[in-house]
């Protein structure tokens, strides 16, 4: 009986992220509208967009090879499979074990390294200038998210995040200085790796500025909605992952009844309601930075993960 | 039933008569496939061999030969720490020899290389299987050599004398210092056997020294930095099938070397020693994969990869020698597995990678990057298993390079607890030096794939390439295949290395193989776990899903047009982004500091007609600060010393004495 419900959280869980994350892409884009004294769009029209694209005929560039094709697929699903085995509302995910946080951020590298690719598939130089500098990023943002996961897993004596959540969720844990810092370095490397401001522009299109939107410049229709999508599940993820190991409160853990399901589920779309909120605000009170003040502003996230690290090195009491 | 290690003694022979069978048949035009098809046969025996002892625990067996220094017979002995290199070794030796049966037709010169390939092959078994100091570094000696030989095999081309003679010098070098470390390990006495030598007690200084010294040597031929110059010039310069050898499995000779001495015949560790091989390896990793990220010719792309991989490999023995030195077995045998998996996985990779690059060159009779392209529609298969090379060694899931990094992650996990504060700070540093290495791996691999296979072909030869021949890529296959299956089933290769944990460490990791769905548990369940098979399906399975309903509901149309590039269409495939355009950002953030990387833009003034130049000047500043003086201080003794060739007999006869005089007071003042 638990097995089955377990799966069945599970298969819950893979359902509502993909359900969820496109609106969580259009209330952002709602919010920031609104702080912009603008109407904007509504906000399920990200799903209408996707509809859009899915029913439109790709065009192929005339050289387009088949790892053209496939990236779309592959990266949607290496962040859909790293998205379903984050918890959202419940603690207790049947094959949490299958991966651990290490392995989640090595699935979204997995995905950034075939878009990378992808993009260099063309052979047009939009696509070269969109890759290199996504590289670049990934470069610095991958090694601060490693080492935010080396202090987390410190605190909660786990990498495994069913574990790390639950142990967040009990009392013993406090406030600490290094996950603080943590938490910080957290949300620098997301908004490093969703292309938000100030890192990079989602709403950008023909700029020099733009990193990600000049990777996936060739692509259209179905693959593009894919892509999409993937960027939507990614935002989520990193929310959901924000939440699930610095705000776990009323996640369900193992052993609760039905009602207790449906009390996190709400409290876990209260949670992304305010982080989208926050980041709207965010992304609408700075401005973006140039390409290369990016390194300085990663190299702060990595900084921060290496002395929360090192603080749970040499003292237990941090 | 005659004993394991006569078997592979035997293989040994083989592989020696295969050498003087290429002599006698050089002028024949099967010697080729002869040669290569022998050392094929040859090398799955003794990966058969080696493979069973490993698994099947045999336990170690011994075998003097008469032969070598009169009272000491040459010693040879096969335990699991040897098998398991074995095991490496000819796994290598068995693809490399299977690709060089498509790639050795191509070959000009093949009387230059097929005599040394076989005694290159036997020397690397030689080495593994030696059990007295003599006999290693005799071995060591004729694997360096052979291998010399085959570096020099194309000596005609630029840069290759150079390479040779780089590599020459540094081969003396770290063999002098074998030399003296087994010198001191033996002691006055001169018990120059194995067993001998692990039995004595080494005092702490000795222990020190032998510790810095092994460094020196094996450090040298592993290319850890900054000894690792020779190895970007030599590897490249074979022939790709040796270059796969030399690069994926002559590197893990070296390890081997490292780890027989370190971990096997000094005794117990200090904490020290951790520390500083902790220290040398990340500066390894994080510098080599800085350099094959600047690097634009193929080849050596790939072997100051290799570099890094030596890196992480030399981290996580650090890890092991720390852990072991405060008493955490179980610690120590993770990271030491973390190692030996490493071993495997690049000895996989690497090879296939090599191979992938000579099929390039075979095909386009190019190496520079900057001159290929767009290979991804001429040569659909080499294509296929180099990007999954590039996968793997990227230290992506679901293949097997992300395994071995992830077992390293759990190890730094475990190191809060040791006791010293070095160690504490360290640790958690070298762990943020992997992480960027392993990030920076995966950007110099999107590179390397991204410039040689992908965009439009930058000249007409990669314009006119066409696939390889069928032994290449059944090479090329089995190897990809075993990255993929190294990557999905990675408890039971723990489960095959437990023996050698077992016998270096004292612990192993725990029984992978009744774990729930072959899932890999380090420590305890709770802790971690990793499940390469699952993520592998669970990514199939919603790749396969998204495609189905996406082609079964929405649209399946394809349109073929030019390509958008929002507007611009690019002339020419030389607007493409270059090799050295795409790690420009990545040459800003990092090569200012390692590099002394500076550009220089020299943009004509409005109405002036001459062309705009772009300009970057890189140091090596391992050459410039380390290499070059000291070779500037050679020569500058070495003229001095010159006058002593040109002295009267009276002159010579007062040095002479002179010597004896000091020499003699040297000694009443010693005792």
């Amino acid at each position: 009986m638990v097995v089955i419900s377990d799966i069945f959280v599970q298969l819950g869980q893979m359902a509502l992220v993909l359900l969820l994350a496109p609106l969580l892409t259009g209330v952002v884009r709602k919010i920031k509208a609104r702080l912009l004294r603008r109407r904007g769009p509504s906000i399920f029209q990200p799903y209408r967009d996707l509809l859009r694209l899915l029913r439109k005929e790709v065009v192929l560039a005339e050289n387009a090879s088949w790892l053209f094709r496939v990236t779309p697929y592959v990266t949607f699903a290496a962040i859909w499979v790293a998205a379903a085995l984050v918890p959202t509302f419940a603690s207790g995910l049947e094959f949490s074990w299958s991966a651990d946080l290490i392995a989640i951020v090595a699935l979204l590298g997995s995905a950034r390294f075939f878009l990378a690719l992808a993009g260099m598939d063309v052979g047009t130089s939009f696509g070269g200038i969109g890759s290199s500098r996504e590289v670049m990023i990934a470069a610095l943002a991958e090694p601060a998210m490693l080492l935010m996961v080396f202090c987390v897993a410190l605190i909660a004596g786990s990498t495994q995040l069913s574990t790390v959540a639950t142990f967040m969720a009990s009392s013993e844990v406090g406030l600490r200085v290094s996950l603080g810092m943590a938490m910080i370095a957290l949300i620098m490397v997301a908004l490093a790796e969703n292309a938000r401001i100030p890192v990079d522009n989602p709403a950008t299109h023909l700029e020099l500025t733009m990193v990600h939107e000049a990777m996936i410049l060739e692509y259209s229709g179905r693959h593009l909605a894919m892509i999409e999508f993937g960027a939507f599940l990614k935002l989520l993820l990193y929310i959901s992952l924000i939440i699930c190991v610095f705000f776990p409160w009323q996640i369900t853990t193992e052993g609760a009844g039905p009602l207790s399901y449906l009390v996190s589920v709400a409290a876990y779309i209260f949670k992304l309601a305010v982080a989208s909120l926050l980041l709207a605000v965010f992304e609408t009170a700075t401005a973006k930075m140039r390409v290369f003040r990016v390194p300085e502003f990663l190299g702060a996230a990595l900084m921060l993960g290496l002395l929360g690290t090192l603080l749970r090195f040499v003292s237990r009491g941090f | 039933m005659i004993p394991a290690v006569a078997q592979q003694i035997w293989c040994v022979a083989a592989l020696l008569g295969t050498t003087a069978l290429a002599i006698a048949s050089s002028r024949s035009r099967r010697s080729t496939a002869l040669v290569y098809g022998a050392t094929f046969a040859i090398s799955l025996v003794a990966l058969a061999g080696a493979l069973f002892s490993l698994i099947a625990r045999t336990g170690a067996t011994e075998l003097t030969l008469p032969i070598g220094l009169p009272w000491l017979g040459s010693h040879f002995r096969l335990d699991a720490l040897a098998a398991f290199f074995l095991v490496v070794v000819n796994l290598g030796a068995a693809a490399a020899s299977l690709y060089g049966l498509g790639y050795g037709s191509h070959e000009s010169t093949p009387q230059r290389i097929l005599p040394f390939f076989p005694a290159f092959l036997a020397g690397m078994n030689l080495v593994v299987l030696a059990d007295d100091a003599f006999t290693y570094l005799l071995c060591w000696e004729f694997m360096s050599l052979a291998s010399w030989a085959l570096v020099m095999a194309h000596h005609r081309e630029p840069d290759n004398a150079r390479a040779g003679y780089v590599y020459l010098v540094m081969a003396s070098f770290g063999t002098l210092a074998l030399l003296l470390a087994f010198g001191l390990l033996s002691g006055a006495g001169g018990g120059y056997g194995f067993a001998a030598i692990r039995s004595a007690q080494h005092t702490p200084s000795e222990a020190a020294l032998v510790l810095a010294l092994m460094l020196l040597g094996a450090g040298s031929k592993a290319g850890l930095v900054p000894l690792h110059v020779w190895l970007p010039l030599a590897h490249p310069a074979a022939p790709s099938h040796v270059s796969a050898l030399m690069s994926g499995v002559m590197t893990k000779v070296a390890i081997y070397g490292f780890i027989r001495v370190v971990f096997d015949l000094l005794g117990p560790p200090s904490w020290s020693a951790g520390v500083v091989v902790l220290i040398l390896g990340g500066a390894t990793a994080v510098i080599g994969i800085l350099y094959a990220l600047m690097e634009n010719d193929l080849k050596r792309l790939l072997a100051y990869s290799t570099i890094e991989n030596i890196g992480v490999i030399f981290t996580s023995l650090g890890l092991a020698l720390a852990f072991q030195a405060n008493g955490f077995g179980l610690a120590a045998a993770l990271a030491f597995t973390a190692a030996l998996f490493h071993v495997l996985n690049h000895s996989f990779f690497k090879s296939l990678l090599f191979f992938g690059a000579g099929a390039v060159l075979t095909s386009t009779g190019e190496r520079d990057m900057e001159k290929l392209g767009g290979l991804i529609h001429r040569m659909p298969l080499t294509s296929f298993v180099f990007l999954v090379g590039c996968v793997a060694i990227s230290a992506l899931p679901p293949f097997n390079g992300f395994v071995s990094e992830w077992l390293i992650f759990q190890a730094v996990l475990q190191s809060p607890d040791l006791p010293q504060w070095v160690l504490k700070i360290m640790v958690p540093a070298v762990g943020a030096l992997l992480a960027l290495a392993a990030a920076l791996a995966a950007a110099c691999f999107v590179k390397a794939f991204g410039i040689t296979f992908l965009g439009r072909a930058r000249s007409p030869a990669a314009e006119a390439a066409g696939e390889v021949d069928r032994y290449s890529l059944a090479a090329m296959f089995s190897l990809a295949a075993l990255c993929f299956l190294a990557g999905i089933l990675p408890g039971l290769v723990i489960d095959a290395l437990s023996p050698v944990a077992q016998a270096m460490i004292g612990h192993r990791m725990p029984v992978q193989a009744n774990d729930p769905w072959l899932s890999i548990v380090p420590i305890e369940e709770s802790r971690s776990s990793y499940n390469g098979l699952l993520v592998f399906a669970f990514i199939t399975a919603a790749a396969s899903l998204a495609v189905y309903f996406i082609h079964r509901f929405a649209s399946r149309a394809i349109r073929r047009g030019p390509a958008w590039g929002c507007g611009f269409a690019d002339p020419t495939p030389a607007a493409q982004y270059s090799g050295a355009s795409f790690v420009q950002p990545i040459r800003r953030v990092f090569g200012t500091l390692v590099f002394q990387a500076r550009e220089h833009v020299d943009m004509p003034a409005p109405g002036d007609l001459r062309p705009a130049r772009f300009k970057v000047d890189m140091h090596d500043l391992v050459w410039e600060r380390l290499y070059t003086p000291l070779t500037e201080a050679v020569w500058f003794l070495a003229d001095r010393l010159n006058q002593l060739q040109f002295l009267t007999i009276r002159r010579y006869l007062s040095l002479v004495f002179a010597t004896l005089v000091t020499l003699l007071l040297v000694l009443a003042i010693w005792s």
